[in-house]
């Protein structure tokens, strides 16, 4: 089983999403994720300053198996993505939780965090789905 | 993270927990890919390594050093008899009345009667009224029951070989690391041209491979095979798992059975015209009748190289557009050893222009047309726009 940091919150998608001090989310895609994606190569994020919307696709990894989307886990506005993926993908491999990171938000309704999983309701939905 | 698009190269596999595990065929090399932690998939039936860790890691390794690959899922078949050589004359569109030494092998492709290909295997000619063939897992059981019933109408038997491991070393590094470990009295597979082998009465060493690098590939006993790649471990030798191998064949211009050809394709549409020996006027073979109309007619389709410099990824399937028409990627992938997507496609004859679109998910991105050969012997075979 792999990794699933208790602080965060994670959708059935994969992705994470952790509450900064300043009231913005970072977002990712956890270590499952990437296990199941293998090497990435590319990382398409949203532009800093668009605007996303909760479950809908926001942005696109590429491994050297697969495309494949990143689903927005809550609504808001693009406010920073991870620069440093569009030299060094492999990142997100190594360190998905943390210098992986995709992009951050600064969410319209904070309320709908409350909709997503805790680490331990993750872990048993990627047990479910395995 | 929903995936889009599997590599087309792999679309057979499935991921372990998608799979009743107890249906699946196991090589020699079972243990030995669990000791390494190997990510074990279902392919065409067999449980095989898909990596050990990082595919593009293995990737490299084979480039710069050296790298082994189970791969003893593919089908040993022997054929004997005095008319051995009359029957693979007429069973292979290529010609096996080349092979002019003792060892030597040729590339073929095996055909049906409408020019399709049944499969593509590596023949050797062992002496005398022997030879040896090397066929895809996936195609096996047929290709065999194929192969027997053709040769019904010969003086000739042929028979599967199941017993054997195949292990292939690849990599400029392979040879030198190999050698020590082969039997002395292979040794000499050190002064082997390419496509030619040695062997003795248990083991037989070709200088052969799907990677565009030097090496061997080596059938044994099964009994054999684990302590072999346990001494090639040890000499510092990696396991290389089917997703390098997939990544390492497409560098090299390599096709693969079953994508970049299968029962319903004209070879003359997969770079593989150079395969199938016409000059003999006097032979005949199965396939042959289809593939001279076709190209005495020309052929509507054929199959070139394409890199995108831009950002993205060619896959199995992805859409080119071409002022006369579409065509379509039979094999892509992110390049480990250039850094950018490299692919094989499909397109209509006559298409001259050296810039087509590739359609990704919407996005019109411009690609380049090449020579289908993207890297040999660690060198890039293609010119680079960093």
């Amino acid at each position: 089983m792999s990794e699933a940091p208790k602080d965060l919150k994670y959708t059935k998608s994969h992705e994470w999403v952790r509450s900064e001090a300043d009231g913005s989310v970072t977002v990712g895609i956890t270590d499952h994720a990437q296990e199941l994606l293998g090497d990435l190569v590319f990382v398409e994020a949203p532009e800093a300053g668009s605007s996303i919307e909760a479950g809908s696709a926001c942005a696109t990894v590429e491994s050297v198996k697969a495309a494949s989307d990143i689903y927005a886990p809550i609504s808001g506005e693009v406010t920073e993505i991870n620069e440093e993926l569009a030299d060094s993908p492999e990142k997100v491999n190594e360190s998905p939780f943390e210098d992986g990171w995709l992009f951050k938000v600064q969410p319209s309704d904070a309320g709908e965090l409350d909709a997503l999983m805790d680490a331990d309701a993750y872990a048993a939905h990627v047990e479910a789905e395995s | 993270m929903v995936p889009l698009a599997d590599a087309g190269e792999l679309t057979t596999i499935r991921t372990q927990g998608e799979n009743v595990m107890t249906t699946l065929k196991t090589t020699p090399l079972h243990a030995a890919h669990q000791r390494a932690g190997a990510k074990l998939v279902d392919f065409a039936g067999w449980e095989m390594p898909l990596h050990y860790g990082s595919q593009m890691e293995e990737h490299k390794r084979v480039r710069e050093s050296a790298g082994m690959f189970d791969v003893s899922h593919m089908q040993v078949v022997d054929i004997h008899g005095p008319q051995a050589q009359a029957f693979l004359r007429y069973l292979l569109a290529n010609d096996v009345a080349k092979l002019k030494t003792e060892g030597r092998a040729l590339y073929s492709c095996m055909l049906n009667e409408s020019g399709g290909v049944i499969d593509d295997l590596i023949i050797y000619w062992t002496g005398g009224a022997s030879y040896r063939a090397v066929v895809n897992a996936a195609t096996a059981e047929g290709d065999i029951a194929h192969m027997q019933k053709v040769a019904q109408d010969f003086d000739a038997t042929v028979a599967p070989r199941p017993e054997f491991a195949l292990i292939a070393i690849q990599g400029p590094q392979a040879v030198e690391k190999t050698l020590p470990l082969l039997p002395p009295d292979l040794r000499s597979a050190g002064d082997l041209k390419p496509f030619s082998a040695v062997w003795n009465d248990k083991w037989f060493v070709a200088r052969t491979g799907y990677t565009g690098e030097d090496g061997f590939e080596v059938m044994l006993p099964a009994e054999e095979a684990d302590g072999l790649w346990e001494k090639l471990k040890d000499a510092g030798v990696h396991p290389i798992g089917l997703g390098a191998r997939d990544t390492l064949r497409l560098e090299a211009g390599m096709n693969l059975y079953g994508t970049d050809m299968d029962d319903q394709t004209n070879p003359l549409t997969a770079n593989l015209g150079w395969t199938i020996a016409l000059k003999d006027a006097d032979r005949d073979f199965i396939g042959r009748k289809p593939i001279e109309q076709s190209k005495a007619e020309g052929v509507k389709e054929h199959m070139v190289g394409l890199v995108l410099d831009g950002r993205g990824v060619l896959r199995g399937g992805t859409r080119i557009e071409t002022e006369a028409g579409d065509g379509v990627v039979t094999s892509g992938s992110f390049s480990p050893s250039l850094g950018v997507s490299v692919a094989f496609a499909r397109i209509p004859a006559g298409v001259e222009a050296e810039e087509l679109h590739a359609d990704i998910r919407g996005r019109k991105l411009p690609v380049r047309v090449v020579k289908p050969v993207f890297v040999r012997n660690g060198e890039p075979q293609i010119e680079l726009k960093s």
